[in-house]
């Protein structure tokens, strides 16, 4: 098997798995941003007690859930255009991506706020903290570090999300895998690389969420 | 045009309900395929014996690190090169339930081993066998934290068979993507699609969260 393997044709397309492998880095990168401001909106959202909106919230968050991305991705590569909406690739990509991964992280976010007994917020304001004082030395400090932990497994799973992209011809890892596969026919030489090169991503990733974990236990005692 | 566009992707739900089908079918059966190979595996690194666990862990970090795209191509692209033919049906139900196991053994051996080990040493002053040990001590109890994040990992892996449409598994999504050729109307046929399977998914995920509040709410009560 290993005989067969043609690493030259893999040194070849090099520059197109790195130009690939740096596409799939900052679409997450810009993905995850917007994930963030989408969860967080729809996390108050969910909690402002207003109906309408904690309505409208729980809407996205639940109909996010209960699909699979491929069909949110579609919805809007094939929905976007018909209401008039000219949008390139990437971008639909990015705005599907971070419209899935910010419903998950709402209720990542949501729940790490929920961990925080309600007993240590009426100490608080026992104690005569002001609302800021309460969010910064009480809440977030405890809700964080409940937080940190998942949302770096929901980062992972961002990542490797962002391989369907290529199904919608942006030039990202999988892409790149592709062309190489069906360019040379080569798809053991295109895809094998293209999975190494994600599972370098991911052990980065795992990387830093270890350290951030030890580093988070260490901090709360 | 609408109206003509409504009317025509009526006339092609057929397809759709065809494409429902496929879906449970390869869902269905990599359901059962991955939580009888995650139960066993799970239970395999729960055991103390190093080189099976390091071996698992491997097998896992390997099905964790990579997108489940990547790894259809793999199977479906990369098989035939050493002489192994597969459908696009088997193809998928290997695949997802090689992926799905990886999840569920994870669940599996994280919830044995959160068992306290004074009951195994318990069981085995009473001379419980290994079987009669994890049958009648260890999953028993295991089933608690087991449960709710199963039924999430169900509803993952359902969402997840969609993917399987790139390599010409007509499930929904296939069905919905080949619609959109004719009718051009993506919000409407995604929509549709979208809404099949969230037919299958929002139970699923209020049955997750039912355990959830049930089973580790009993567990706090204790």
């Amino acid at each position: 098997m290993i005989e067969a393997f043609n690493f030259r044709v893999i040194l070849e397309y090099l520059p197109l798995y790195l130009s690939g492998l740096w596409n799939t880095v900052w679409i997450s990168g810009a993905s995850l941003v917007l994930a963030l401001v989408f969860a967080i909106a729809a996390c108050v959202g969910r909690l402002s007690g207003v109906r309408w909106v904690t309505f409208l919230a729980s809407f996205y968050i639940e109909s996010i859930r209960s699909t699979p991305l491929l069909a949110q991705l579609y919805f809007l590569y094939f929905g976007l255009p018909t209401l008039g909406l000219q949008v390139s690739e990437w971008q639909t990509g990015i705005l599907a991506l971070s419209l899935n991964c910010g419903a998950y992280m709402a209720e990542i976010i949501r729940a790490g706020i929920m961990s925080v007994s309600k007993g240590q917020i009426e100490a608080a304001i026992a104690s005569g903290l002001t609302f800021v004082q309460r969010l910064k030395l009480i809440i977030l400090p405890q809700a964080i570090g409940v937080t940190i932990p998942p949302l770096l497994g929901q980062m992972i799973v961002l990542v490797k999300d962002s391989s369907l992209l290529s199904l919608i011809s942006v030039l990202e890892l999988t892409r790149a895998g592709q062309l190489l596969a069906s360019d040379r026919i080569m798809p053991m030489e295109g895809f094998l690389m293209t999975a190494l090169l994600y599972w370098l991503v991911y052990i980065c990733l795992k990387a830093l969420s270890t350290f951030s974990q030890k580093r988070l236990i260490h901090h709360s005692r | 045009m609408l109206h003509a566009y409504f009317s025509s992707l009526i006339d092609s739900l057929p397809v759709f309900f065809q494409g429902l089908w496929i879906t449970i079918q390869v869902s269905g059966a990599s359901l059962v395929g991955a939580t009888v190979f995650g139960f066993c595996l799970g239970i395999l690194r729960a055991c103390q014996i190093r080189f099976i666990k390091h071996t698992l862990a491997a097998y896992v970090d390997i099905v964790r690190g990579t997108p489940f795209l990547v790894q259809i191509f793999i199977v479906f692209f990369i098989l035939p090169e050493f002489g192994i033919q597969l459908e696009a049906f088997s193809a998928s139900v290997i695949c997802l339930t090689f992926y799905g196991t990886a999840y569920i053994s994870e669940i599996v051996a994280a919830s044995i081993m959160a068992i306290p080990h004074g009951q195994t040493e318990a069981a085995k002053a009473s001379g419980l066998s290994w079987y009669q040990r994890m049958r009648l001590i260890i999953l028993p109890q295991a089933m608690r934290p087991i449960l709710p994040p199963l039924v999430g990992q169900y509803v993952l892996l359902i969402k997840d068979s969609s993917v399987v449409s790139v390599i010409g598994l007509t499930d929904v999504a296939r069905a919905g993507w080949l619609t959109v050729q004719r009718i051009p109307e993506g919000l409407m046929v995604f929509g549709l699609v979208g809404i099949l399977y969230f037919v299958i998914c929002y139970p699923l995920i209020h049955l997750a969260n039912w355990f959830e509040k049930r089973l580790t709410g009993e567990a706090l009560h204790l």
